[in-house]
């Protein structure tokens, strides 16, 4: 392990880390707006040309609020809570392969932090913690809409866990890697899997929603039941943690869905690219088209959130349980049987 | 029974069909709806830049006219105050001197005129009272502002401006 190394590694993270928080700190921006445009509005467009410094004015009103910290709360537990739910928003983004290897000054660097042949299943691991966040904020508070919002959270998140667990195996049977890297390189071109797997996809997408606490799924927020849900004790830049831990994770998710289904930095007439650009800049190339699906996903994340009113507890709970699972189920049997049908012959 | 006005409708519930309890038909339709919108026309008005346009009789800020002579022509007679049902005019009158006449047209007039803004209902009971045609609520919307005392509207405000400063 040599210096260059670690220094390489240590840009690429700050890089990382930057992007995914201005991400999430223009997705506030981007919501308002969209909710704005799809409900014929204008939406903010005070500060700055368009409202475009709108989030700089909200992180600034964030810091200056008074914090309060309820007395009756666990308060050690209160000040986790929201720490852990951003920063396991954040620590997502490490596995993720946001471009193919450029070089740079005759060295080739991989643009994914860390390539681990447990891509998938750090992925799922860091999502399930997520939920750890808002468990300790909801219990700490010590207010009963937040533990009850804290509950619901909990269970919405197990539910909906083992239905993307189960489309994600179908996945896996086709790749046969749970290497992130790997499953991009082999959607090379438009050979992606989502037009091998549309019923896997959509149960994903489907349970992405409901990870990431977004409409229809954002039981645990449900103001008309809950107030502010999770949060309703908590002011401040506690606050805004757990906002921009939302929009964190929606970010990551939409990456993962890109990465898993939409052939993350592949595009079609990339070989041609390659060729025209060069080494150096065609990766840069596959970056954007990466991130332009990434901001695609967010958008649909956006207009599902404005067109789709909230599923009841119950209905939810159906949902996931009764219509998600055997379908996931059906899926990997589905593909099974193809698979081996085609290995047959 | 048969209904008298033969607009009862009788409603069915009848169990959904399969299409309907996929959800994702009707969930496509409505983000059709929804992505339909984005195309359409903003129905905002960016108020302190434009301004809608208001109808012929719309009742806004208070004016205190002139006559063609350029004199006021309150004579504060006090109609105005007792017509107004949120009781938000308040005036003192005054005799006019004789070095006076090119600003009053009569003997009597208004030496304080306020308007209290935050009680105005801005009915129009004012305009309508006044023998004088001398208050008209064909003003601007009344701005917004900080403290209570800002929102009694003094002659200054409310006066129209003389005619030479007119033209």
């Amino acid at each position: 392990m040599d210096t260059g190394f670690i220094i390489e590694k240590f840009i690429l993270v700050a890089v990382i880390f930057g992007i995914s928080l201005v991400i999430a700190m223009y997705s506030t921006y981007a919501e308002r707006k969209v909710a704005a445009y799809l409900q014929d509005r204008l939406g903010p467009d005070r500060a700055g040309p368009f409202g475009i410094l709108q989030p700089l004015a909200d992180g600034v009103k964030m810091f200056m609020k008074e914090e309060i910290i309820p007395t009756t709360s666990n308060k050690w537990l209160f000040i986790v809570g929201p720490g852990l739910a951003l920063l396991c928003a954040c620590i997502g983004t490490a596995v993720i392969p946001w471009g193919s290897p450029m070089e740079i000054g005759g060295k080739i660097v991989p643009l994914q932090v860390a390539d681990i042949n447990v891509g998938v299943l750090y992925i799922f691991g860091v999502v399930s913690l997520g939920v750890y966040g808002v468990m300790i904020g909801g219990w700490a508070s010590n207010n009963k809409y937040s533990l009850l919002s804290a509950i619901r959270a909990a269970s919405q998140n197990i539910s909906y866990e083992i239905a993307m667990g189960l489309s994600i195996i179908a996945l896996l049977l086709m790749t046969n890697t749970l290497s992130l890297k790997t499953i991009v390189e082999q959607q090379h071109g438009l050979n992606w899997n989502v037009w091998y797997q549309p019923l896997g996809f959509l149960i994903f997408m489907i349970c992405s929603f409901a990870e990431t606490n977004r409409a229809p799924f954002d039981l645990p927020e449900c103001e008309t039941e809950l107030i502010g849900g999770y949060h309703t004790e908590y002011s401040s830049m506690k606050l805004g943690f757990y906002l921009f831990a939302e929009y964190i994770n929606m970010f990551v998710s939409s990456a993962v869905m890109a990465t898993l289904y939409f052939g993350g930095y592949n595009y079609p007439g990339m070989d041609y690219m390659a060729t025209l650009l060069g080494p150096t800049w065609a990766p840069l190339f596959g970056v954007g088209v990466f991130f332009f699906k990434i901001v695609f996903f967010i958008f649909f994340f956006m207009w599902v959130r404005w067109t789709i009113p909230r599923f009841r507890y119950d209905q939810l709970m159906n949902l996931g349980w009764k219509g998600l699972i055997p379908l996931a189920i059906a899926n990997i049997i589905i593909t099974g049987v193809v698979i081996a049908i085609i290995e047959k012959f | 029974m048969e209904s008298l006005s033969n607009k009862k409708k009788v409603l069915e519930q009848k169990p959904l069909s399969f299409m309907e309890r996929m959800y994702l038909p009707a969930i496509a339709k409505g983000m059709g709806i929804t992505i339909s919108h984005l195309f359409k026309k903003e129905a905002t008005v960016r108020y302190p830049e434009v301004e809608r346009e208001f109808s012929a009789n719309f009742r806004g800020m208070h004016s205190l006219k002139r006559d063609e002579n350029g004199k006021e022509r309150c004579t504060a007679c006090g109609l105005c105050a007792l017509s107004c049902p949120a009781e938000a005019i308040t005036m003192i009158a005054a005799e006019r001197k004789t070095d006076e006449k090119h600003l009053y047209r009569e003997e009597k007039y208004a030496a304080t005129y306020e308007i209290n803004m935050l009680r105005c209902i801005f009915c129009g009971l004012c305009e309508e009272a006044c023998p004088k045609e001398a208050i008209y609520l064909d003003g601007p919307i009344v701005p917004a502002d900080y403290l209570r005392k800002d929102f009694i509207y003094g002659k200054d405000k409310l006066v129209e401006a003389p005619l030479e400063m007119k033209k």
